[in-house]
């Protein structure tokens, strides 16, 4: 258990650092800019006086190292920032302030938050639900009618934009059939029912999209495994097609399976505009969107900080997932 | 009724007959060995007798029946009843024959809940008593572990383990000791002796090793091309031999007990010289020394053997002396001068001849490579290549073909002449027959020994099987974790060993002979309880 111990160790240390790591790209990229920083980050409509007291809040005169550790110390213990008459706290994590919105950026992420997760969430669920179980079927039925039909049916999955499956499924469910209402974001902490009802066809267009990809990549995973030695042992000993397909390929085709989940889950809580959009969610992809329209350079720097994290730590899950999974890869 | 019954069995891949009219049969609890060369068909007919063919698209003809089962007509759930349950079968190999996501323990005890319809709980314990019964120490704690965690030998072992789950009344075991070191071999040898003395089964071996077959059965039956060539009891087929292709395969085994056939007078004149050699990998821990304090001499024409079991550092020595890894210590003395690096005068011969060959390029250009590398001028070179082609007796022709296209003795010719091109003094071989057939093992190890007499070549030869070592070498080094434990002309460590491990080594090779290998593993009891 020891290398167990050592293993979610190393994996800690290696996520602490790739987070460091990207926050430092992130403030380099967008503070390290050539340009009026302040300007930008005040906005567009900013009086010289105003751009003159945000320069001087961002402490645009110290060096970009110092400044990035300022952003840092905001971070971890928090930060006070005077608006000219009175001094304002953002407490720790402090990403800094959004000048055009007079908003703390944390505030506005923490409001767009349960909304993305919400939808990620329970999408995950469904496409693995359905894209590893279609996959399993195709692999066991590998070769007949039936899995064709099923492959075509995955790839028509796959090559089908989210707004037209979303557009479409709307206007069935909702407008012809008026078997849901209309989706409108409704927060779980106040009626969880609605929460689930409104989210359903969100979930599902996001899902069968995703689901595609799940059935593919489970199916040739499974014919992979299925082809190996280990494979011919158990028919050898009369075990069954069923536990064969369904125990031991199933097996091997978890850890590919594991490791793209976590990949778009870590994607989708930031880059799901699209369904998003379509479905009126307020989600973070949508407030990324909008940021980046306006150049509200704090929010966007926060935003992609969020969601570098949920990429950074669905892989980290997904690492250790992996290890339990299969034991050899603690020892690698 | 015969615990096997094959009448006329065909099997055909496509266009290839891989089966061609076998028929035999197999009274309960006898042992029947099929031995022949790769490709002559002995594992297709074994998986033939579970039925292991069915859905594959190959086609089958002809009957077979085992246990009872007519395995042609059966349905897929009589089928499953057999397997496993009448006739259990073990791989040749054991790391990619168990499934390595899942415990030991709870594979053995899915595959006896197949037939049994016991509970979870007496399936559990049922795979705890076999894998004792194969001598898997702490069997209870080990089931738990999954196969990487487990030894080769060990491996094995539990297959054989989940093999006697169910009782079967016939084993078949298809190269179980091919994947093995010698004396885990003789150990899994003794093991299925043991069983079978027990329990009563009938046993079908599938082997390429007549020694192994002389071990461990009754009967033989010898296969080429899906034919068989000869059958009778093992004492007959391996002692008087009616078939001339039996007293061909007979005659290229070398024997381990055999002497080496005098050759060229030995000289004093030392090449190679190799003092202090140790080698460490990784850091830390995890840090292993694969060769630990290793000195030895190489002379003009003459051959130095090198065995030692795997993981004994026998590759790690070879890279070493051609100059491919350099010497955590110690250092390298070619012609009385220290050397370092590859050195074009020592070239090397490896073990697998498929992929140390560049399958993008003929083998003309992999030859002509050394040469290219030397400057030579390009006009010369085709005409130095051909000249090599014919000197490992392969054809002008062959220039511009691809090693797909040639058979495994063939490639190692190639391999040869490719470490010719550089005009060398010595040549490492490392394992360079291990991969082929005896009948061709023969013909290189012929080849090489040609060569060394004509060109004054050094050879150091370095293999796990004691006895091609014998075969071909002047002088050997036995290995063992990384040091020599003994070394010496080959007559005499052979002939009157000193060390325990040397002898240990030598007791493990399988006889030829019948009764001498009962003799032998008389005396590996002995061993074993002294």
């Amino acid at each position: 258990m020891s290398g167990f111990g050592g293993f979610l160790l190393r994996r800690a240390v290696g996520t602490a650092v790739t987070l460091l790591a990207i926050s430092v790209l992130v403030y380099v990229v967008f503070y390290a800019t050539p340009g009026n920083v302040a300007q930008i980050t005040c906005g567009p409509r900013c009086s010289p006086e105003q751009v003159h007291q945000v320069a001087q809040q961002l402490k645009l005169g110290d060096p970009l190292y110092l400044r990035y550790w300022h952003f840092l110390e905001g971070i971890f213990v928090g930060q006070d920032y005077s608006t000219g008459t009175s001094v304002a706290h953002c407490p720790a994590p402090c990403l800094g302030l959004s000048y055009q919105s007079d908003q703390q950026v944390m505030d506005i992420i923490l409001t767009k938050l349960p909304v993305s997760l919400s939808l990620v969430l329970g999408a995950m669920v469904l496409w693995l639900v359905i894209g590893v179980g279609t996959g399993v079927l195709s692999a066991w039925r590998r070769g007949r009618f039936s899995e064709r039909v099923l492959t075509a049916v995955t790839l028509a999955g796959w090559a089908t934009p989210v707004f037209v499956l979303g557009l479409v499924l709307m206007i069935v469910v909702c407008g012809e059939l008026q078997l849901l209402p209309f989706p409108q974001y409704v927060n779980f902490a106040d009626d969880p029912e609605q929460w689930a009802w409104n989210l359903l066809l969100p979930w599902l267009s996001l899902a069968l999209i995703e689901a595609a990809a799940f059935a593919r990549l489970t199916r040739a995973a499974m014919l992979e495994t299925l082809a190996e030695d280990h494979i011919r042992t158990f028919r050898a000993y009369g075990v069954g097609e069923r536990a064969i397909v369904g125990r031991h390929a199933l097996r091997g085709a978890l850890a590919p399976v594991i490791a793209l989940n976590a990949n778009n889950v870590g994607s989708a809580v930031g880059g799901a505009v699209l369904t998003e959009t379509l479905f009126g969610l307020p989600g973070i992809g949508q407030e990324l969107v909008h940021a980046v329209k306006v150049v509200d350079l704090p929010v966007v720097v926060g935003m992609v900080l969020v969601v570098g994290f949920f990429v950074v730590i669905a892989n980290a899950v997904a690492d250790v997932l992996y290890a339990v999974a299969d034991r050899r890869v603690v020892l690698a | 009724m015969s615990l096997v019954e094959v009448t006329d069995l065909t099997v055909e891949f496509g266009s290839l007959r891989a089966v061609d009219g076998l028929s035999f049969r197999l009274a309960e609890g006898a042992a029947l060995a099929l031995v022949g060369e790769s490709g002559s068909g002995k594992s297709t007919v074994a998986g033939a007798l579970l039925g292991l063919h069915r859905g594959t698209g190959a086609r089958v003809g002809g009957s077979v029946h085992v246990a009872g089962t007519d395995v042609q007509q059966a349905s897929d759930g009589e089928l499953r009843r057999l397997r496993g349950a009448k006739a259990a079968m073990v791989f040749q190999d054991p790391l990619s024959s168990l499934d390595p996501y899942y415990a030991i323990g709870d594979q053995i005890a899915e595959v006896y809940r197949v037939h049994t319809r016991a509970s979870r709980r007496a399936a559990r314990a049922r795979a705890v008593e076999v894998l004792e019964r194969v001598g898997i120490p702490d069997a209870r704690r080990r089931s738990r572990s999954r196969p990487h965690e487990f030894s080769g030998g060990m491996r094995q072992r539990a297959l054989i383990a989940m093999a006697l789950a169910c009782e079967p009344d016939l084993l078949i075991a298809d190269e179980p000791t091919t994947a093995l070191d010698v004396t885990v071999q003789a150990q899994i040898l003794d093991l299925l002796h043991t069983l079978r003395e027990e329990t009563g089964m009938g046993l079908l071996l599938v082997t390429h090793d007549v020694g192994v077959a002389a071990e461990s059965v009754d009967e033989v039956l010898v296969m080429r091309h899906g034919k068989a060539v000869e059958h009778g009891p093992v004492g007959t087929v391996l002692g008087a031999p009616a078939q001339a292709y039996t007293r061909e395969l007979l005659g290229a085994v070398p024997r381990v007990d055999a002497p080496r056939a005098a050759v060229a007078e030995a000289s004093d004149e030392v090449v190679l010289e190799a003092t202090g050699l140790r080698r460490e990998f990784g850091r830390g821990r995890t840090a292993f020394t694969a060769v630990d304090d290793i000195s030895l001499t190489v002379r003009r024409g003459e051959t130095l053997g090198i065995v030692g079991e795997s993981g004994s550092g026998k590759t790690t020595l070879g890279r070493m002396l051609v100059g491919l890894l350099p010497p955590t210590a110690g250092g390298i003395r070619y012609d009385g001068r220290p050397h370092t690096g590859v050195n074009p005068a020592v070239q090397m011969v490896f073990q697998d001849p498929v992929s140390s060959l560049n399958p993008r390029r003929s083998v003309g250009e992999s030859i002509a490579d050394p040469l290219r590398a030397r400057g030579e001028h390009d006009e010369r070179i085709r005409g130095r290549v051909l000249e090599l082609l014919e000197r490992v007796g392969l054809e002008a022709a062959h220039y511009d073909r691809y090693p797909h296209e040639f058979s495994g003795g063939q490639r190692q010719r190639v391999g040869i002449a490719r470490a010719l091109a550089a005009d060398p003094r010595v040549i490492v071989c490392d394992e360079p027959v291990s991969a082929l057939d005896v009948t061709t093992q023969a013909q290189v190890v012929a080849l090489l020994g040609e060569l060394q007499r004509e060109l004054g070549l050094a050879l150091v030869f370095i293999a796990h099987d004691l006895a091609v070592v014998r075969q071909v070498s002047d002088r050997i080094a036995v290995m063992r974790r990384g040091q020599v434990v003994e070394s010496g002309p080959v007559d005499e460590v052979y002939d009157t060993p000193r060390e325990p491990y040397t002898k240990q080594l030598l007791a493990a090779v399988p006889a030829l002979d019948p009764e001498l290998a009962a003799q032998r593993r008389a005396a590996r009891r002995e061993l074993a309880v002294a």
